[in-house]
């Protein structure tokens, strides 16, 4: 169960995808997500299906991790396909009881969990393909400018590491509690939901626990190596952009653009909607 | 009464790019009332093989069986398995969670579903069994000292009333005599209740001296299953590992060297004393 959370979880490989920028994998993945709003027409979601098949294909990293991600908004998802299905007003197509099914509710409904499916497998290959201190060295890089506005990027970059770094640890730790505890004849799984509720207090109170000592320990290991925030910090291996990354952009603005065209202003120009449908 | 492991493997993550496999073939015998040490470097596969024996992890392929049952049989009890097979974890004091001590302790015995009067009685006598002052029973376990932490962790699991006791590693972290001080405990306590203990350490000098069996793990395998002395015989292949036998062995394979004729089986300090007076009194 523990495991399905991909979230932070990087998958060891040696791809190009892997050895691009951070910062080229941060604006892709923002310009992708920007891509999938943008475009209203199935072509649009066949070139942007395309895209990213190829990008996981590129990418080495089996695509049953992209699905493992998946699980966390299932929920989600339903409610949303749901909502949209019945409460969008228009030409019925299927009537139950005093629920009906309208054709622009279908269409709503199957475009938004279109959307939803491939910003979450969008965003999970890059999660997945960086490291979570390149990709907070990435935002570090990238959220520089507001520095003027006085945002403590460099402190905020630190603090996201710390999360990222933090999560795997937690997930052992609880893992390793868990099994304490079951050893010593919990029950973590039967019962209603207060006994349920009520089973989880020996697994948070050591969990939280660890949490604070492990924080403790790592604060104290930062000032015994004279960390004081961003102030005159520089980097052992500084981001440097290469002619891949170059590439890379190209490619994505490239994507974009035919995106837009094919998925926005060609079916507007042409009334193919009666053809495919939308 | 025995535990069996019948060629048990165990394969982490089956699904990454790199499958490791913690446990590979692995068969021995636990015997009713044996002392066994269980060696083996970090990443041995001591710490999963441990799990198997309460049924905490699932072998990959391979049996596991108490008293002669199939503990993954579809209804065997797994409950009942784990208070008769007692896993204290390693750094147990981190699974502490009560208000106070005596509370911690009566968690074990509780889930068992026992009437209170025998749950105190369990935890109270769980907590003299591992030597703890009685006049720390009300405090929290939190504002403890680690080794008094520990002793209370293990006293959690003794007071399920365990036939066989499996401890991970119990002294790490502790310092030279919080070491000695649990590990005398743990032999007093088999002393007392005959039970079987089944000893997890990475770290030979700790068990030679108490131990009757020893069993090394190396990369998921069991290199080497026999009586200490017997063990200690393969002290280079040993050292090969990461392991080393105890510092008397040397001495004697040395003292053998320079041409006394010393009997190398030699194991503990006193042993080894009476060995080379006993050579140069001839």
């Amino acid at each position: 169960m523990l495991r399905d959370i991909t979230l932070g979880q990087y998958y060891q490989s040696d791809s190009v995808i892997h050895k691009l920028d951070p910062r080229v994998k941060l604006v892709s993945t923002i310009l992708f997500i920007i891509s999938l709003f943008v475009v209203d027409h199935i072509i649009g979601y066949l070139i942007a299906g395309l895209f990213l098949a190829v990008v996981i294909r590129i990418s080495k990293v089996p695509f049953k991790f992209m699905v493992r991600g998946m699980k966390s908004i299932v929920v989600l998802l339903l409610i949303t396909v749901i909502f949209n299905l019945f409460l969008t007003p228009g030409e019925a197509l299927v009537t139950i009881w005093k629920l009906k099914i309208t054709k622009e509710g279908l269409r709503i409904a199957v475009k938004m969990a279109i959307r939803l499916v491939f910003l979450i497998i969008g965003s999970s290959v890059m999660t997945l393909t960086t490291t979570p201190n390149n990709l907070t060295d990435g935002l570090e890089s990238i959220m520089k400018p507001l520095k003027i506005f006085r945002v403590p990027v460099h402190e905020v970059a630190m603090m996201m590491a710390i999360a990222l770094r933090f999560i795997p640890i937690l997930l052992e730790e609880t893992d390793k509690i868990m099994k304490a505890q079951i050893a010593r004849g919990a029950d973590f799984e039967s019962g209603n939901l207060i006994k349920k509720a009520k089973s989880l207090v020996p697994l948070l109170v050591p969990l939280f626990i660890s949490a604070f000592r492990r924080a403790n320990d790592l604060a104290m290991a930062m000032e015994a190596r004279c960390y004081r925030g961003g102030e005159h910090r520089t980097k052992m291996k500084p981001l440097q952009y290469k002619k891949r990354d170059a590439a890379a952009y190209t490619v994505v603005v490239v994507y974009l653009a035919v995106c837009i065209i094919g998925g926005r202003i060609l079916p507007g120009l042409i009334d193919i909607n009666g053809i495919f449908g939308r | 009464m025995s535990i069996i492991l019948n060629h048990v493997n165990y394969i982490y993550d089956g699904d990454t790019e790199i499958p490791v496999k913690a446990l590979d073939d692995v068969s021995i015998k636990i015997e009713d009332g044996e002392f066994i040490g269980l060696i083996g470097h970090t990443g041995s596969g001591k710490s999963t093989l441990v799990q198997h024996l309460n049924g905490l992890v699932k072998p990959t392929s391979g049996g596991v069986y108490y008293n002669g049952e199939d503990i993954h049989d579809g209804d065997y009890d797994l409950k009942t398995l784990r208070s008769k097979v007692g896993l204290v974890f390693q750094y147990p004091e981190h699974q502490l969670f009560e208000v106070d001590v005596f509370s911690d302790v009566c968690f074990g015995p509780k889930n068992l579903g026992l009437p209170k009067r025998e749950v105190e009685l369990r935890a109270f006598d769980a907590l003299r069994q591992v030597g703890f002052p009685e006049e720390f029973f009300y405090q929290s376990p939190f504002e403890l000292s680690g080794g008094q932490k520990r002793r209370v962790a293990i006293a959690g699991v003794l007071a399920m009333k365990p036939e066989v006791l499996v401890l991970d590693e119990p002294t790490a972290g502790l310092d030279p005599k919080g070491r000695d001080e649990i590990l005398e405990q743990i032999k007093r306590l088999r002393e007392e209740t005959k039970i079987t203990v089944v000893l997890v350490s990475h770290s030979m000098e700790d068990v030679a001296k108490y131990v009757g069996r020893i069993i090394v793990m190396n990369r998921g395998k069991v290199m080497f299953d026999d009586v200490p002395k017997e063990v200690f015989r393969h002290y280079k292949e040993l050292e090969a590992v990461g392991l080393a036998a105890p510092q008397v062995t040397y001495i004697m394979h040395a003292l053998r060297e320079k041409g006394f004729p010393v009997n190398t089986q030699a194991t503990t300090i006193a042993e080894a004393k009476e060995e080379i007076l006993r050579v140069f009194r001839t």
